[in-house]
């Protein structure tokens, strides 16, 4: 597998970068102008309202009412809904990029989900938080329990993130089903991406969460 | 002898009722020979007229007119004072200052459906050719044809574009038939509580209700009018049929569980010692003071034979392809009679469309008549719907 080159975040002036979360504005910046987009699980819409400053025609879904109120009431086209159930319903090729943003790890068959993704989409964009992160490995290896973090507080029994992945797994994974990596990005605690050039075993070690552009036929 | 207390006569005489039919307390427009109403079965319909009541001004641009279409019992009178039965507008929830349809931004218009019995031209109304009353001599109607007359008077109020078309239930099948028909004048579309075709269970209670009707010896085979009566105890049981049907189990034990009607004990009759059916007994025989019995069978079929893919060649996706409007779907938790899964697949068809589409299922124990109701939350996504629409649209200076 070839390492993928870190991309400096560009195509946004920095008066609008500011109110944006940091790997929304990298997710933005990976999607072409003027395309057609879906945010699966596309909570209060803050990213497809990125999106829409940039051109960009998107969709949503999202699984709670609220959520949808709230994109609906931005003017955003939200469907409530679930990726695990409702994927399989939109056809083939309807978009050029499928998101799915924090989202993986909470669905019951995240393979299912990312072979939908790259069916009703051209290209992919996956971002999840990374287990193989060092405080995560340090709270099991030392603290004896399941991981907690200021970004995923939950407990081990009440949490809805049911499939957490290092990006190492998530990267086997991809070549399993035949998923090309067009780029792939970590992002620290504060969802900066680590700017260097980094071996795999340190964005596993160091990358807090993974953001993965994918496209079809990839793979062994 | 077991004791029977049977669905009381209505209070108001068969007269009253025939006065809104012919001359209704409502703006109508009337439509000559020149401009007949060209109906599916191959009918043209001429003269006739639709009776409509209209809130709000037209702006100047004629870009912020709504047309509301209401339901299969419902009528013009969304939001004044019922003339017949003297009840507050049907859908006043929706309707209103600081309501999310409100008069002082939007020219709000509701037009009795063609086939009704409350102005516009249906089987109760007089029949010129004859001199009499049209009775079972009225062509069927269908959603189609109800929509073409509401085309008509929209031409006739000189708007081109309608910032929104909104309904529920069988006025919701209206909205999207609008959006099939006519996609270039619907700006945002509001379709709550339906679908795009009836099912099979709907069409089965639909003809429990016509067989009630048609049961009833004072029918006379629809000629009840030249009798000068009205088959009043179909027309009741038929209604009360349906009522169950636009609730749900939850709400009818939260409201009446197995309580009593002003007694403690069973009376060993059939008279109405369960509140249940006391108030199923209301409802019957309320509605047949307000409602005509032929137009609730002319209405009723309306709905069977509405299905929007069948016009497209069985794909629902064709009658939406490269459509400009804004969907909003909604659905309710408790409905059984347009279940969400009815909304779905609209929302599926749409999404395949390309369409710009939202979808929300509200959660509620209402069943099919919480878009009657007042219900929170239902209002809440209306709101920001029609809100973002009226940006888009440019109607600003929007509070609600």
């Amino acid at each position: 597998m070839s390492v993928q080159e870190v991309l400096p975040l560009g195509g946004l002036a920095t008066e609008q970068t500011g109110h944006f979360r940091a790997d929304h504005l990298l997710v933005a910046e990976m999607v072409k102008p003027g395309s057609r987009v879906l945010d699966v699980g596309c909570g209060d819409g803050d990213l497809l309202q990125l999106l829409e400053t940039r051109g960009i025609d998107g969709r949503g879904i999202e699984l709670s009412r609220e959520g949808v109120n709230r994109c609906v009431a931005k003017g955003l086209a939200v469907v409530q809904g679930d990726a695990d159930t409702d994927l399989v319903n939109y056809p083939d090729d309807a978009f050029d990029y499928v998101i799915l943003s924090q989202t993986l790890q909470a669905t019951r068959q995240p393979k299912v989900v990312l072979e939908n993704l790259l069916r009703i989409g051209h290209r992919a964009i996956v971002s999840f938080p990374n287990f193989g992160f060092w405080k995560m490995r340090l709270q099991l290896l030392i603290g004896g329990h399941m991981p907690r973090t200021e970004n995923l507080p939950a407990t081990w029994y009440d949490t809805a993130n049911i499939h957490f992945c290092t990006i190492k797994d998530f990267v086997e994974l991809c070549d399993a089903i035949h998923v090309k990596m067009e780029r792939a990005e970590a992002l620290d605690l504060y969802g900066r991406p680590l700017r260097l050039r980094l071996p795999w075993w340190v964005w596993n070690m160091f990358g807090e969460q993974g953001v993965f552009l994918l496209s079809r036929g990839g793979g062994k | 002898m077991v004791g029977v207390k049977a669905i009381p006569s209505p209070a108001i005489s068969a007269d009253d009722r025939s006065h809104e039919v012919d001359h209704p307390s409502s703006e109508v427009a009337h439509f000559g020979a020149d401009q007949p109403l060209r109906l599916d079965c191959g009918v043209d319909l001429t003269p006739f007229q639709i009776a409509y009541q209209t809130y709000g001004e037209l702006n100047a641009a004629r870009s912020n007119a709504v047309l509301i279409c209401h339901a299969l019992t419902g009528d013009q009178h969304v939001a004044n004072v019922h003339p017949v039965t003297g009840k507050s507008g049907w859908w006043e929830t929706l309707v209103g200052p600081g309501r999310p349809l409100d008069p002082q931004h939007y020219f709000i218009i509701c037009a009795n459906v063609i086939g009704g019995c409350m102005g516009s031209t249906g089987p109760a109304s007089i029949n010129p050719a004859t001199g009499k009353v049209w009775g079972l001599d009225f062509p069927v109607i269908t959603i189609p044809d109800m929509v073409r007359a509401q085309a008509m008077l929209i031409d006739r109020l000189g708007i081109d574009t309608l910032f929104a078309v909104v309904g529920g239930s069988m006025g919701g099948m209206q909205v999207l038939q609008w959006t099939a028909a006519y996609p270039k004048r619907v700006f945002s579309a509001l379709a709550i509580a339906c679908a795009t075709r009836h099912s099979a269970q709907n069409i089965a209670f639909h003809e429990l209700g016509r067989q009630a009707v048609m049961a009833d010896p004072d029918w006379h085979n629809g000629g009840y009018a030249d009798q000068g009566i009205h088959p009043h105890r179909g027309l009741a049981v038929a209604r009360m049929a349906a009522h169950i049907t636009y609730l749900s189990d939850a709400a009818l034990h939260r409201k009446f569980g197995r309580r009593m009607q002003d007694r403690e004990l069973p009376t060993f009759s059939f008279d109405a010692d369960f509140q249940v059916e006391s108030y199923l007994r209301y409802q019957g025989s309320s509605f047949v003071e307000r409602f005509d019995a032929n137009s609730y069978l002319y209405l009723t079929r309306a709905m069977d034979y509405f299905d929007i893919a069948a016009d497209h060649g069985g794909v629902l996706a064709k009658a939406f392809a490269g459509i400009q409007t804004r969907f909003c779907v909604v659905s309710f938790t408790s409905d059984w009679l347009f279940p969400t899964s009815e909304s779905r697949a609209l929302v599926h068809a749409l999404n395949a469309s390309s369409a710009r589409v939202s979808f929300a299922e509200i959660e509620t124990d209402r069943g099919h008549d919480a878009f009657l109701l007042d219900v929170p939350e239902f209002f809440d996504i209306s709101r920001a719907f029609l809100h973002s629409a009226g940006k888009a649209r440019g109607l600003t200076g929007k509070d609600g």
